[in-house]
């Protein structure tokens, strides 16, 4: 199968999966109890208020009428209006909210990656004591819940040390982009942004108020980067093209990386597409502790307000970018290693 | 004749959750520079292991209990960091049994060359690497196209001669080649024998050969150490050794030989098995199943000694 075919394969496979995952939000959404129209008013609201906006809403028409109606605006590419609030379209608040949820994920993927590969080669290389002690940590930051370590780290380095911002995404208005050649150039990713702009204090700025959710989440995901890590590498590192490689004579530090890691490093790379669905969720955690206007509180605040169309938005949404990740992490997998030829 | 590698004494053990396995029993072995020396023996007689003793890379669970090696004087168990990595694939070249899983998977064929050449020579640079990786794949007759290749994208006998043309990148002196052609069918294994035969004339090596096949150290051998159970029981001239065999345990490996041409590349035809090296037999570790053994044989472990004829055994019919 060529790489062509094999995406495209992919991509279709994806279609009832999201089509699944979305009818069952939209079914038990209705299910459960209160509903947008209720959660708008007092208990006791004018009942011929409530008929009205229940009608406005379509709520009042059968559940499958109101279920082809949704997946008929969906193919249109329609994400709908806003259930609550001021009925605004869903689709342009889950653009603007994507940004912050995607540079946590970027940053804690990275802390996870750089602690739990480091620390796991470190104990393989050191063995010992070393060892014993990161084998430890991979236990613990795994078993930790993500708000505990956010809220130590909010303890101590915001309130105690007062050195990093414990909520928000950036004091002040953020940085705009650049504009090149009449193209303007807006990630919505602060510290891209402002390094596109070359504004060095704006970088800081939004650096600084990243760092701590980063690491809340990031410690959290490295546990399993630490575990898989460690394990993947004591197994390379018997391997007989390790040994083969001492008998050669090559560097200690070629046969860890270029020989044992690089090995090993494969069904890490599987783990970090898995871990990606799991970051989703550790994100709705952590924009919660730390206040950052991503997708993750605006989707634990819609279903609070059962707002069904923006609730439904942001799991099509979600469940799009999760596959979407999954298959460049297949298509990375290739890449890295030979045999796969897919 | 001038001595290149010399084994005093040497006792290895693997010491694991069931007991201590002697591997390598008292063993002392001197090889001449120029020739090739043949280790045969039983799977699990310890071959592997000198092997990997001589190349300094026991790992736990094995532990090096005495002896010391000697290779031009310098004793490698007492060598440690960049004094060992050097002599590794620079003097001493190691080929393995498997050479599917002796390269490095995720790793092209010239990157297996340029590494190694660049680690052990400072004043090499890629190109310079590449150039003697050419030639070398030309010398083992692979054409050199290939070096972009994986090594899954070779076949059996070329990917053995990619290594062999690997192990000899750097011109070392001493080459151990550990079964290098137990993994291969019998046509591909005469010729990477031939192969190997030829470039041991070529760069003037020296070559241990370990293999459990009579018929390979006949073929290839100038001088024949037997193992058995750890420790050497006969040493001597390929030659003699075939036509008149003295310890009873070479004997019955060379009665076997006719076996190999049933395809039974194992050598089966001594009755018994090896002994269990964590409960090795009192006296002649090869008592229970010698045919010749006798009272003193179950008491007294007999040394390898020098008899008149000069042969080498480790026998009391001697
Ligand atoms: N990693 C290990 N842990 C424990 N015991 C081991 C280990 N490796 C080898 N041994 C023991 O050491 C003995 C010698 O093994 P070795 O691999 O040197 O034999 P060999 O002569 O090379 O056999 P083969 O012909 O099968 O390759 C074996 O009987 C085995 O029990
Ligand atoms: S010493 Fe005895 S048991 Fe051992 S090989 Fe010689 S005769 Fe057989
Ligand atoms: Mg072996």
């Amino acid at each position: 199968m060529g790489l062509r075919e094999y995406i495209l394969t992919r991509v279709i496979l994806t279609i009832p999966m999201v089509f699944i995952l979305l009818s069952i939000v939209f079914f038990v959404m209705r299910i459960l109890p209160g509903n947008p129209v209720l959660l708008r008013f007092e208990k006791n609201a004018d009942p011929q208020l409530i008929a009205s906006y229940t009608h406005k809403l379509g709520l009042d028409k059968p559940l499958y009428i109101q279920y082809i109606d949704y997946i008929n605006d969906l193919f249109h590419g329609n994400l709908g209006l806003s259930m609550s609030g001021d009925f605004s379209p869903v689709a342009p608040e889950i653009m603007s909210r994507f940004p912050a949820t995607l540079e946590l994920a970027i940053y804690s993927t990275l802390v996870a990656i750089l602690l739990g590969i480091g620390l796991g080669v470190l104990g393989v290389a050191k063995r010992g004591k070393v060892d014993s002690a990161i084998k430890l940590y991979g236990i613990i930051s795994y078993a930790t819940p993500v708000f505990f370590v956010g809220m130590v780290l909010q303890i101590v380095f915001g309130v105690f040390l007062h050195v990093l911002p414990v909520y928000g995404r950036y004091d002040g208005t953020p940085p705009s982009g650049i504009t090149v050649a009449g193209i303007h150039i807006q990630t919505g990713l602060y510290t891209l942004d402002s390094l596109l702009s070359g504004n060095f204090q704006a970088f800081l700025n939004s650096a600084s108020h990243i760092v701590l959710p980063s690491i809340a989440l990031g410690v959290v995901i490295s546990g399993v980067f630490v575990r898989i890590t460690r394990a993947n590498m004591l197994e390379t590192i018997r391997a007989d093209f390790v040994i083969a490689a001492r008998a050669r004579g090559l560097k200690e530090r070629t046969v860890l990386l270029g020989y044992a890691l690089k090995n090993a490093i494969l069904p890490v790379v599987t783990v970090i597409g898995l871990q990606f669905a799991i970051l989703v969720s550790g994100a709705v955690l952590t924009e919660t502790e730390f206040s950052i206007q991503g997708l993750g509180l605006y989707l634990v605040d819609r279903v609070y307000f059962r707002d069904y169309t923006a609730v439904q938005g942001t799991v099509v949404f979600l469940a799009i970018i999760i596959t979407t990740v999954s298959l460049l992490i297949d298509i990375m997998y290739a890449y890295l290693d030979p045999r796969v030829r897919l | 004749m001038e001595t290149i590698l010399s084994i005093r004494n040497l006792s290895v053990s693997y010491y694991t959750d069931e007991g201590e396995a002697r591997a390598i029993r008292n063993l002392s072995l001197d090889v001449e520079k120029g020739e090739t020396l043949g280790i045969v023996g039983e799977s699990g007689s310890g071959k592997s292991t000198l092997a990997l003793a001589i190349m300094g890379l026991l790992q736990p669970p094995a532990r090096v209990k005495t002896g010391s090696i000697y290779y031009k004087g310098r004793n490698i168990l007492s060598m440690q960091g960049e004094e060992i990595r050097k002599l590794r694939g620079k003097e001493i070249a190691m080929i393995f049994q498997d050479p599917m899983t002796s390269l490095n998977p995720v790793k092209k064929i010239r990157d297996h060359f340029i590494e190694y050449i660049t680690e052990h020579m400072e004043n090499i640079d890629e190109h310079k690497a590449l150039e003697i990786a050419r030639k070398m794949m030309k010398s083992v007759g692979i054409s050199e196209e290939r070096l972009d290749d994986y090594p899954h994208q070779f076949s059996g006998g070329m990917r053995q001669r990619v290594m062999i043309a690997l192990a000899l990148a750097l011109n070392p002196n001493l080459i151990l080649a550990d079964e290098p052609t137990t993994a291969l069918d019998v046509l591909v294994e005469a010729q990477i024998l031939e192969l190997v035969k030829r470039l041991k004339n070529e760069f003037s090596l020296t070559l241990i050969l370990i293999t459990h096949n009579m018929g390979v150290v006949a073929e290839m051998a100038d001088r024949v150490a037997v193992m058995y159970c750890g420790r050497i029981v006969e040493l001597s001239k390929t030659e003699e050794l075939y036509k008149n065999p003295k310890h009873p345990y070479t004997k019955g490996l060379i009665e076997s030989i006719p076996l190999l041409y049933n395809r039974s590349r194992k050598l089966v035809s001594i009755p018994g098995h090896p002994p269990d090296l964590r409960n090795i037999p009192s006296g002649c570790s090869f008592h229970p199943r010698c045919p010749y053994a006798f009272d003193k044989c179950m008491n007294v472990e007999p040394e390898l000694e020098k008899k008149e004829d000069g042969r080498y055994v480790a026998c009391h019919l001697y």
